[in-house]
């Protein structure tokens, strides 16, 4: 089955300093599909969220969503792209000095004229779902890590993007809370036909109500496809992956010289 | 020898794309998409965090700098039989020189380092990145109304730093030192003129506010985010504000007043 894509990346090379993040990555989003980018840690999983968001620019290659190139929008264009994105922080990066309320207010007040009864409706809908409405007075840091990404998640959906990035959505989630962020993610996927986004190293998790896997290793895409395929793939580097094993293709040391010359 | 001067054009270059980016920050923060109508209550909010908060301090420093200024003039003038220029002495010094300067340094500790605190906290806890992906443009949301209300405050504080210094200055020359309290107030009327003292003092007012507050909110937008990059832009805020200001009033004294 062919999707038409809502986000394309072609031939990315990005580079952290004189580090190479993606050396010529290609992947493709799904529109209206539920897309893990998975991978281990360093491999630059966030990093592609922020390239697709316009936070980064690639150093050559071109990232575009919805037709638009990303990096060739004027700064207006980008924030009035950016409207019609949601993005989960992995800190969940809620503003401090505002209420639960006011930040899951905050994007409706300056992107839409609803007035203030109709904002508190849609407010207390958005962390209904998320399972904090009881939470709505409270201040940020009265929360726990795991409850400000909740919140942060209200925050994401509040203007109904189409699409929605979520960067380790479950870190710090009990289970009864993973399970509840789940099946959101797989509702506001399947009700508002979503493109949404999932990094997490919760791989059984999100694979789970994933439709389409990126997988990110050694800086280019290691696999791209559906979860079923990905489990049964041959290919060593996926298979390392899948089954936590420290020896393989893909490379558990950061890049250093050997011991005995880092000793000696 | 060549590593030094190698070095030196090494530090050049990056001082002059350090004022580039912070020139390009400030332009979009202040020329972008039009939003005065929107964020007129962001720049209400940040005067009162950076001017009315920053009252106390102002008040009480004018206060004992108009009392030293009083003491010592007295002490100098008497000696020359003229105390009755005290006042003349204490208001020409704090209206062309000492309000403008003081209250940029201390407006510089108080406010600027503030700024660059919070801005660069807000960038270390990504809400600055969570701005930008909601689609507000935090140049103009966050930088811009603290900009305007540092340019809008400083000059008014240094008014108000100048009044309570020549209050001072009273208080110390003719409430306790026995100068005529007439001579004190005349000499004052008399010697102060509105566009050569008060004006050029003003003008020197704003420029350093324009100079403080954009070093502030630069560092605070660019700094590394991490505790020590935080710390780092802070103290950089206070070392570069006190710098220019100082600098910067020689310039302006120069040619405000430079004429022989």
């Amino acid at each position: 089955m062919t999707t038409e894509a809502f986000v394309e990346i072609r031939d990315v090379v990005f580079r952290r300093d004189q580090r190479v993040i993606y050396d010529g990555l290609t992947a493709s989003v799904p529109r209206g599909k539920i897309t893990a980018i998975v991978g281990p840690s360093g491999t630059g999983k966030t990093t592609l969220l922020r390239l697709i968001g316009g936070q980064l620019k690639p150093e050559s290659g071109h990232v575009c969503v919805d037709g638009l190139s990303v990096q060739s929008l004027k700064r207006s264009a980008l924030f009035d792209l950016r409207k019609r994105m949601g993005m989960l922080f992995q800190s969940g990066a809620l503003f401090a000095e505002l209420s639960v309320f006011e930040n899951v207010a905050f994007p409706l007040r300056v992107h839409t004229d609803l007035d203030d009864d109709l904002i508190r409706l849609v407010v207390l809908m958005k962390l209904e779902a998320v399972g904090l409405r009881g939470a709505v007075d409270l201040m940020p840091s009265e929360l726990s890590g795991g409850m400000q990404r909740r919140v942060a998640l209200a925050r994401a959906i509040a203007l109904d993007p189409e699409m929605i990035m979520y960067d380790e959505p479950f870190v710090g989630q009990d289970p009864i809370g993973l399970g509840v962020l789940l099946s959101l993610v797989k509702q506001l996927n399947q009700a508002l036909g979503l493109t949404s986004l999932v990094v997490s190293h919760d791989l059984q998790e999100t694979l789970s109500i994933a439709d389409h896997v990126i997988m990110i290793a050694n800086n280019r895409v290691a696999f791209q496809g559906s979860p079923d395929v990905m489990q049964t793939s041959g290919d060593p580097l996926v298979h390392q992956f899948l089954h936590g094993n420290p020896d393989g293709p893909v490379r558990f040391h950061f890049p250093a010289p050997s011991l005995e010359n880092s000793v000696s | 020898m060549i590593d030094w001067i190698a070095g030196v054009g090494r530090s050049t270059l990056s001082q002059l794309s350090d004022l580039g980016r912070a020139t390009l920050i400030l332009m979009q923060a202040i020329f972008g998409r039009s939003n005065v109508g929107v964020h007129w209550h962001l720049t209400i909010d940040q005067i009162h965090v950076v001017g009315v908060l920053s009252l106390s301090i102002i008040i009480v420093s004018g206060l004992f700098i108009g009392m030293v200024l009083g003491l010592q003039g007295y002490t100098i003038l008497t000696d020359y039989g003229s105390e009755q220029a005290l006042g003349q002495m204490v208001a020409l010094s704090l209206t062309r020189e000492l309000g403008p300067v003081v209250t940029a340094l201390l407006f510089a500790g108080r406010a600027g380092s503030a700024l660059t605190a919070e801005i660069g906290l807000m960038k270390a806890t990504e809400q600055l990145a969570s701005l930008e992906m909601i689609g507000v443009d935090p140049l103009r949301r966050v930088v811009a109304p603290r900009f305007w209300a540092g340019v809008i405050s400083l000059p008014i504080l240094s008014l108000i730093f100048v009044s309570v210094g020549c209050l001072g200055g009273a208080l110390v020359g003719v409430s306790w030192l026995g100068v005529d309290s007439g001579s004190f107030w005349a000499n004052m009327q008399a010697s102060v003129d509105f566009s050569e003292d008060v004006f050029n003092g003003m003008i020197k007012s704003v420029v350093f506010a324009v100079v403080v507050t954009w070093i502030a909110v630069y560092q605070g937008y660019d700094l590394v985010p991490t505790s020590e990059g935080i710390a780092r832009a802070t103290t950089k805020t206070v070392v570069y504000s006190s710098l220019a200001v100082l600098g910067l009033d020689f310039f302006l004294t120069a040619v405000m007043f430079g004429e022989v």
